[in-house]
């Protein structure tokens, strides 16, 4: 499926205001899609249709609360595509682990990382730290940290 | 009279035979087992493009004895929830019944402990115990590893016994006899392995399969049970087990000799040579040995189904269809 | 799903561990299996028994420090995953790397991934019984580790890529050994395929097990041999080149049924196209500077980036958010191994338990990478 097609599947789901084009040269990416935490199961559905696969799942800790990122690419053409879900303090998100079955070890490393529930995951437990952890190591205010952003010092124009 | 003379003249020549017997036996496992290990250790060198051992004794003969030593030197840790007679018992209901085996293996002409008129039968009835001893071991080490390397062996042994009965039963038409110095007697004008290959293939093929030797190795095989059903003994209880297996080796490649490679005699056209009897039964036999490291450095291990299947499928009835034909052959001969 | 077997008659099942201390599972791998007799029914794999937060320490450490972090991640790829790192880094910061750097990461990324698959290959082997390929393997491998070791100074775990090239330059030397070595090691494939490929024992323990064909590796997200053995020709060299690789002629090898032989083939007929590219690669090297001159503290501007390269059990992917400071603010390291190792909770039920050795082995996970 060509970037078009793939970019009108998308926007069917969420508003197209929200997708825009990426520089593939530059940064890696060819689509970037901001979305909320209702909307995601619906987008992993509509990537799943376009015959993308589940890259990745991670996250990264902001002022504003942790923001998710998913990645979706597609075996025949390079279509890699950036999912933001900015997440505010202890919101919790739908799982995708219906839809593709790789969500099912990145939502649990997301979960023991830094705490984000998923909601509806068959399976959710620590998976790198053990089991009686009651930390998450990569938030912001754990360990050794070097700075604390919000979004708009890093994304903003 | 001497001291010794008196004490034969006390014991009878029949119990001195015995004793004597016994006592070489004995000297003569420990060595093999010793020659043994060192044979493997370096035939899987240098199949391995490495040297193997070479520092302690000139080309590492003695290292052997050294790490015997320190097997010796070992603690006997017994876990706590094991049962513990049987988990006693295990290594040395396996290596006892081997020694007794010996006593009927024909050396040479002479040098036979006993020949019993049953002596071929006494050698199998023997070596059974060790599927015994194999599931003791198995199931007093309270280890589910243990278990199923144990369920599997014995699993292994039975069913390889079969076809290892009836080539056996094919090279003993030729002889009439359990005998085992009958049966090399009828080898005299020309050996059975050359007039019955298969048999001797097959023979040799389910004596891998009961030694536990690669490819059929599953029982032990560290990479996918640790150690399998001897996991959990250290020390001189895992000596006894390593000896018994060398032992066994020897047991199966000797019967292996006598039955259908001539025992004693020498090869073909050699009978001039001044060599005496039992140094050609010891060459034939580590010859035959050496096939078997050989195999077990070469080949990956088979799947346990594919075992199973391997001899229910194909050695079964190639065996008794080798049997059956044979049977026919012998007749049409006599 | 791979095997039918009778309905049970009774509840027997039973638990079983492997690992974490276990001489098949490579590394410390931990797989908690539910077994039926000899049938498996669940198997979950554990892993974390040896995570070591990179990803935290990258928060707090420069760019540059975090060089030696990448190659600990996967010991035996090494060099590719900091090749991957610092081509991540200089795109975010719009470095350009001259020709001389870029042909001699290649050759030594190429050299790389023929170490680690030779390294799969001997523990495959030994795994399944065979105890001898393995150090026919390592001998080979023993001549790679002497070549990268006399330019980067390391065996295992280099840092050799630097931000603008590469720390230190060939000489004529290791061009001469990697020509012989080329040599060497293509008159092996004949012992290899003699010794193992036509081994009937080995076709049977690899044919028809662990089948993962191209919907599984979709939902699963795996990639690398086990995806081009079951038929899709996707490697990230040709798909989305970096470095010079759009300068090379080299095939992707694909399998048919995605079973651990078709995955077997694939990853020898690959050693043979990484061997095509660094010949290609040496007689094509040029000369000039190996290193560009780069500011001490690397500074990319905001933004976050992705950069993948193909690592020898998949696609390697750095994501790094950076807030222009000389720190990333986080970075992580997509890992292969990730998705591969998931895959086996889907693929184990239903088989033996000796097929678990098998299959473990043909997927070639390597459990620090997975752990980080």
């Amino acid at each position: 499926m060509s970037l078009e097609d793939l970019k009108e599947e998308l926007s069917k789901v969420v508003e197209p205001a929200n997708i825009r084009s990426r520089q593939h040269e530059k940064d890696g990416f060819f689509l970037e899609v901001e979305a909320k935490a209702k909307e995601v199961e619906a987008l992993a559905k509509a990537a799943l249709e376009a015959d993308c696969f589940l890259e990745s799942i991670t996250a990264a800790d902001f002022t504003e609360g942790v923001q998710i990122i998913y990645q979706f690419n597609s075996f025949s053409s390079v279509s890699r595509t950036l999912v933001r879900v900015q997440l505010a303090r202890d919101e919790s998100v739908p799982t995708i682990s219906s839809i593709y079955d790789a969500a099912l070890w990145y939502e649990r490393e997301v979960f023991d990382l830094y705490g984000i529930r998923f909601d509806n995951h068959p399976d959710l437990r620590r998976i790198l730290l053990p089991e009686d952890a009651d930390f998450h190591p990569l938030l912001k205010d754990y360990g050794k940290v070097h700075a604390f952003r919000s979004t708009e010092e890093i994304y903003g124009e | 009279m001497a001291a010794w003379q008196k004490l034969v003249n006390y014991l009878g020549p029949d119990l001195t035979v015995i004793i004597v017997g016994l006592v070489g036996v004995l000297a003569l496992v420990q060595v093999n087992a010793l020659f043994l290990v060192w044979l493997e250790r370096k035939v899987a060198a240098h199949i391995q493009l490495r040297i193997g051992p070479k520092e302690v004794g000139p080309f590492g003969i003695l290292q052997t004895i050294v790490d015997g030593v320190k097997l010796v030197s070992k603690e006997l840790i017994t876990p706590r929830h094991v049962d513990k007679k049987l988990f006693m018992l295990a290594p040395v209901a396996i290596f006892l019944p081997v020694l007794v085996s010996f006593v009927v293996i024909p050396f040479s002409e002479n040098l036979q402990i006993r020949d019993l008129n049953v002596g071929l039968l006494v050698i199998f009835a023997f070596s059974t115990f060790n599927v015994l001893a194999i599931l003791m071991g198995g199931w007093a080490s309270n280890n589910k590893y243990s278990l199923l390397g144990a369920v599997r062996s014995v699993a292994q042994n039975i069913a390889y016994e079969i076809p290892l009965l009836l080539t056996v039963l094919s090279a003993l038409l030729w002889s009439n006899s359990l005998q085992m110095s009958a049966i090399v007697e009828s080898q005299s004008t020309v050996w059975n392995a050359f007039w019955m290959p298969v048999a001797a293939l097959i023979y040799l093929i389910c004596a891998t399969a009961e030694t536990n030797r690669a490819p059929f190795d599953i029982p032990e095989a560290e990479s996918a049970l640790v150690a399998g059903f001897h996991t959990e003994y250290g020390g001189m209880r895992f000596a006894l087990f390593f000896l018994a297996e060398y032992s066994n080796m020897l047991i199966v490649a000797a019967v292996a000799t006598t039955l259908f490679f001539g025992g004693w005699k020498p090869l073909p056209l050699l009978g001039f040579l001044p060599v005496p009897g039992v140094i050609w039964f010891l060459a034939k036999t580590y010859v035959l040995i050496f096939v078997v490291i050989w195999v077990r450095w070469t080949f990956p291990r088979l799947r346990f189904d594919q075992l199973m299947n391997f001899c229910w499928k194909i050695m079964i009835p190639a065996a008794l269809l080798h049997l059956i034909v044979y049977a026919g052959i012998i007749k049409l001969i006599r | 799903m791979a095997n039918e077997f009778l309905e049970p008659i009774t509840e027997q099942t039973f638990y079983l561990n492997m690992g974490p201390q276990h001489p098949s599972t490579h590394g410390v791998l931990r797989l908690f299996l539910k077994l039926d007799g000899e049938y498996i029914v669940e198997a979950d794999p554990i892993i974390g028994y040896g995570h070591r937060g990179h990803e935290k320490m990258a928060e707090s450490h420069l760019y540059e420090q975090f060089l030696p972090n990448s190659s600990r991640m996967d010991y035996l790829a090494g060099l590719i995953f900091n090749h991957g790192y610092v081509a991540a880094v200089e795109k975010m910061a719009g470095i350009a790397v001259p020709p001389r750097a870029e042909y001699i990461r290649v050759i030594c990324a190429e050299l790389n991934r023929i170490s680690s698959h030779l390294l799969w290959f001997g523990t495959y082997i030994m795994d399944l019984g065979g105890f001898t390929p393995f150090l026919y393997c390592f001998d080979d491998r023993e001549n790679i580790l002497d070549i990268l070791d006399r330019v980067s100074g390391s065996r295992l775990t280099y840092s050799y890529c630097r931000f603008g090239g590469v720390a230190r330059d060939l000489d004529d030397e290791f061009i001469e050994s990697t020509r012989k070595f080329i040599d060497r090691l293509r008159s092996r494939w004949n012992d290899y395929h003699n010794l193992v490929t036509k081994n009937v024992i080995f076709i049977h323990r690899a044919k028809d097990v662990g089948v993962i064909n191209r919907e599984l590796a979709l939902r699963f997200g795996c990639t690398g041999p086990i995806l081009r053995a079951a038929g899709v020709a996707y490697d990230i060299r040709r798909a989305e080149p970096y470095s010079i690789y759009s300068e090379f002629d080299f095939e992707i090898p694909t399998g048919t049924t995605g079973d651990a032989l078709d995955r077997y083939m694939v990853r020898l007929q690959e050693m043979e196209q990484s061997l095509r590219i660094v010949e290609q690669a040496l007689d094509k090297l040029p000369e000039g500077p190996f290193r560009a001159a780069v500011p001490h503290k690397v500074r990319p501007p905001k933004g976050d980036y992705y950069f993948a390269v193909e690592s020898a059990r998949g696609a390697l992917g750095y994501y790094i958010v950076s807030d222009g400071t000389s720190y990333p603010y986080r970075l992580k390291a997509r890992v292969p191994s990730y998705g591969n190792l998931q895959v086996l909770t889907d693929v184990l039920p239903g088989t033996l338990v000796a097929d678990t050795i098998s299959i473990l082995g043909s997927i070639d996970i390597v459990v620090p990478e997975v752990d980080r």
